[in-house]
């Protein structure tokens, strides 16, 4: 089930500001960021940690994915930030710094401790690590298989540039290479990929432009800063109406094959299997979230009953 | 003290005057003739200048006791109210009430003369610190809020005898003729002033821009008006704009906004023929940027857009999204320059705006309208007049009288201000009753007044938050808790009179 959560959108939200914190529960996006590490200035770092908790608290009634990103595991304050989050039960933990699969690997054993101790199932706190490093780059391939808790590879451009000592440009040719091998590493490894945000909030014409581009690569979902670039991504990762129309003969024709006792069928002289099942489901799925269909597909619609 | 159907207590008099407790929105009947006045003739053929505001009033005759009037439509860039005070006092007339179309933050300048006994009374509503010392109880001058149509209504009954009316006058000439259109203090529509001008026992036209006759287009004719009084400045309308004119970009109020879009999509109303009203502020703006996209994309012709009108409304007329603007009052400079020059923009008077005795005002052809609220209860009461402390702070412009005309009037707000609940129990004063209030929208869900069920379920049809009122109420009330009561003193300040002239509500003085 996990390679069909949507993902298009993961909104940052800084973890000492009570007033965005309330608002996460009606925010559009798909998942939200909570952040303790970059938007927490030093001297506020303890308070974050608590209003964050208190608030994952009174957070009953979960309508999107919930990722906290700690501090780096090599600051003094990542431990900490766990012991303080992990007991009000976030999804997940957004690793930053995610250099080597060492690192993963580190954290993956912190999470399997707090989950004994909190009495959860061994891996309910997924991770998505943040290749941000020309350092992380290099090692993308080892570190999305380093744990079975990743839901995916998120690439960070703004400090992925600063390592590189080198500005980046709303057209994005000096992340093409970086971007391509978080891809390749995530693809290979059957997780998603997850671009980084785009920081101009006023500009949704680029914005609009750069989504366009990493969708066209392959990313699944993006990170934001503001809100208010929801709209945009959503509208780019809508499925086109064709795209609907074809999925919706796919499933129909796998159904009609199923009964005829087969798993192969013809569609308009093409052949449909499974992996073209799978992209029709995820077609779907993708546009019921959008309220473009009101059919919800199934695992049993995809493979098949056993 | 009866209660009126709200379950308000309502005196049984203020101010001497006999009040009649508020049933509902459509069955009170007017037992009136329209008001006279003295028929004046005069035959010269001169000017009509007497000179400055003193010679002005000495003119007409302003005694002790009597009322005046002026317009607000140069908002809070009006210095003509405070400026005329200031000679009443020195002539040392007393005891004037004041029966303007609004008074603004700007009049804060009359508190002394309130204090002194210059002026009295209030047959307006007010914004700003007048309200809130009188709230406290440290001025004493009791205030009557009215609608814009309502107070229109009275003017017209003669239920406010205005004895004279002050109406500045942009661009005007020495035999009367004026209009708002150009000048230094221009301010675009007069539609306030319209009814003022036809009622009011006497009237000068005050201008800083005297224009040679025949001061054309014509707004308000030479043959209505007694005296031109000449002065250095009317006001600022760089000030007219009172809150902000462009689109927010609170991610809150943006989702606001396109719920009512939503809201406004599902009505069935927007296809040819379709008509608008909406306010300024950041939401209002969003909401209406949405309309204009949906409208374009549909290739919809509209009817009319109405109300205060905004730059925003000029851009949607331009581009043929509309057939006319009606026109009470420009919203912001980029109205005023519009009204001037194009014909399709058409100024309106408050009685053919909002009066609900009439044979029918602008408001009742409205399809759907966007209003603001200061607090919404859970059977769709809005307060706009009173804050979270009790103070009267608002006036009502034209809230319940366009809830009671558009067929379907959506209500803005966002769920939470500060650490207040939005939508709770009770409202502190009820200035539109709910009956008139179709569908509220917050960033927290849209609620659905029983009486539009096939709103409801194509809202739901759409997937949007549809919740029951009293959902919303707790959601909020989960965020921040039950705030708790406001006390107040048995002592009445003001009262909060419906359109219709019955009183929905009374402001109390507050505890000290």
């Amino acid at each position: 089930m996990a390679e069909y959560q949507l993902r298009r959108t993961l909104l940052y939200v800084p973890g000492n500001m009570p007033s965005m914190l309330q608002n996460i529960p009606l925010f559009q996006c798909d998942a939200v960021i909570i952040d303790l590490e970059d938007a927490v200035p030093l001297s506020e770092k303890d308070a974050a940690r608590i209003l964050v908790r208190r608030f994952l608290e009174s957070y009953k009634e979960r309508n999107k994915e919930i990722l906290v990103r700690i501090n780096g595991l090599d600051t003094k304050w990542a431990l900490d930030d766990l012991k303080a989050v992990l007991p009000s039960i976030p999804d997940g933990i957004r690793l930053p710094k995610a250099d080597s699969p060492e690192i993963v690997e580190r954290l993956d054993t912190l999470l399997t401790e707090y989950e004994e101790e909190l009495g959860l199932g061994i891996g309910h706190f997924k991770i998505l690590p943040s290749i941000e490093t020309a350092q992380g780059v290099i090692n993308a391939t080892r570190t999305a298989r380093a744990s079975t808790r990743l839901i995916g590879l998120a690439f960070g451009a703004e400090d992925y540039t600063a390592t590189m000592e080198i500005n980046r440009t709303k057209t994005g040719e000096e992340l093409f290479n970086a971007r391509m091998n978080v891809l390749w590493a995530a693809k290979a490894a059957g997780i998603q990929a997850i671009d980084s945000i785009f920081s101009d909030v006023n500009d949704m014409e680029a914005l609009r432009v750069e989504t366009e581009l990493i969708k066209r690569l392959g990313f699944t979902g993006k990170c934001m800063v503001n809100p208010r670039q929801t709209d945009v991504i959503h509208d780019v990762f809508a499925p086109k109406q064709d795209e609907i129309d074809y999925a919706l003969q796919v499933m129909d024709a796998i159904k009609r094959a199923r009964e005829m006792g087969t798993g192969v069928i013809s569609l308009k002289g093409k052949m449909i299997d499974v992996p073209i099942v799978i992209r029709a489901a995820r077609v779907l799925r993708t546009a019921h979230a959008h309220g473009m269909v009101d059919v919800v597909i199934n695992e049993e619609d995809i493979h098949g009953a056993e | 003290m009866v209660l009126n159907s709200l379950g308000r207590q309502i005196p049984e008099t203020f101010s001497g005057k006999k009040l009649i407790p508020y049933s509902d929105p459509w069955s009170l009947q007017p037992h009136a003739e329209r008001s006279t006045r003295a028929i004046r003739r005069l035959t010269h053929n001169g000017s009509k200048l007497v000179g400055g505001l003193k010679d002005a009033i000495i003119a007409v005759g302003l005694k002790d006791g009597m009322t005046i009037s002026t317009h607000h439509s140069l908002r809070n860039g009006d210095q003509l109210l405070n400026d005329l005070v200031k000679e009443i006092d020195a002539l040392g007339i007393r005891d004037i009430k004041i029966a303007s179309s609004s008074i603004h933050i700007v009049h804060a300048e009359l508190i002394p003369y309130i204090r002194k006994g210059v002026i009295t009374g209030f047959e307006c509503g007010v914004n700003g610190l007048i309200g809130e010392l009188v709230s406290k109880g440290e001025l004493d001058c009791p205030i009557v809020v009215r609608s814009h149509g309502g107070r229109a209504r009275a003017l017209i009954t003669g239920e406010i005898p205005v004895d004279v009316a002050f109406l500045a006058a942009p661009y005007c000439d020495e035999y009367g003729n004026f209009n708002g259109f150009y000048g230094p203090s221009a301010c675009g529509s007069l539609g306030y002033a319209q009814v003022d001008a036809q009622h009011a026992h006497k009237v000068v036209a005050v201008t800083d821009n005297l224009v040679p006759f025949p001061a054309v287009p014509v707004g308000i004719p030479q043959s209505v008006v007694d005296f031109v009084a000449q002065v250095s400045r009317l006001g600022d309308p760089k000030k007219i704009v009172s809150s902000t004119t462009r689109i927010t970009t609170d991610p809150i109020g943006l989702q606001i906004a396109k719920y009512a879009a939503m809201v406004i999509e599902s009505s069935g109303y927007v296809k040819d023929g379709f008509s608008f009203q909406t306010g300024t502020g950041g939401i209002s703006l969003a909401v209406a940027e949405n309309v204009r996209n949906m409208m374009r994309q549909g290739k919809i012709k509209g009817s009319f857009g109405c109300g205060g009108i905004t730059g925003n409304f000029v851009d949607m007329l331009e581009e043929g999204l509309f057939e006319a603007l009606f026109d009470v009052q420009c919203f912001d400079l980029r109205a005023v320059e519009s009204i001037g020059r194009n014909q399709k923009h058409q100024e309106m008077t408050a009685g053919m705006y909002a009066n609900p005795f009439n044979c029918g005002s602008v408001v009742n052809r409205l399809d759907c309208a966007i209003l603001s609220a200061t607090e919404i209860d859970v059977n769709f009461n809005v307060n706009v007049n009173t804050e979270s402390m009790g103070y009267l702070l608002h006036n009502t412009g034209g809230h319940c009288d366009v809830a009671a005309g558009a067929k379907v009037s959506i209500v803005v707000a966002p769920s939470i201000r500060g650490r207040l609940p939005i939508v709770r129990d009770e409202v502190t004063t009820i200035t539109t009753p709910g009956e008139t209030v179709g569908v509220i929208v917050t960033e927290r869900g849209v609620a659905v007044n029983d009486n539009l069920p096939e709103l409801k379920a194509e809202l739901i049809r759409r997937r949007a938050p549809v919740k029951d009122i009293r959902q919303l109420r707790d959601e909020i009330y989960a965020v921040t808790g039950v705030p708790r009561p406001i006390e107040f003193v048995d002592k009445i300040v003001g009262l909060v009179e419906y359109r219709d002239g019955s009183i929905i509500d009374v402001i109390r003085q507050v505890c000290p």
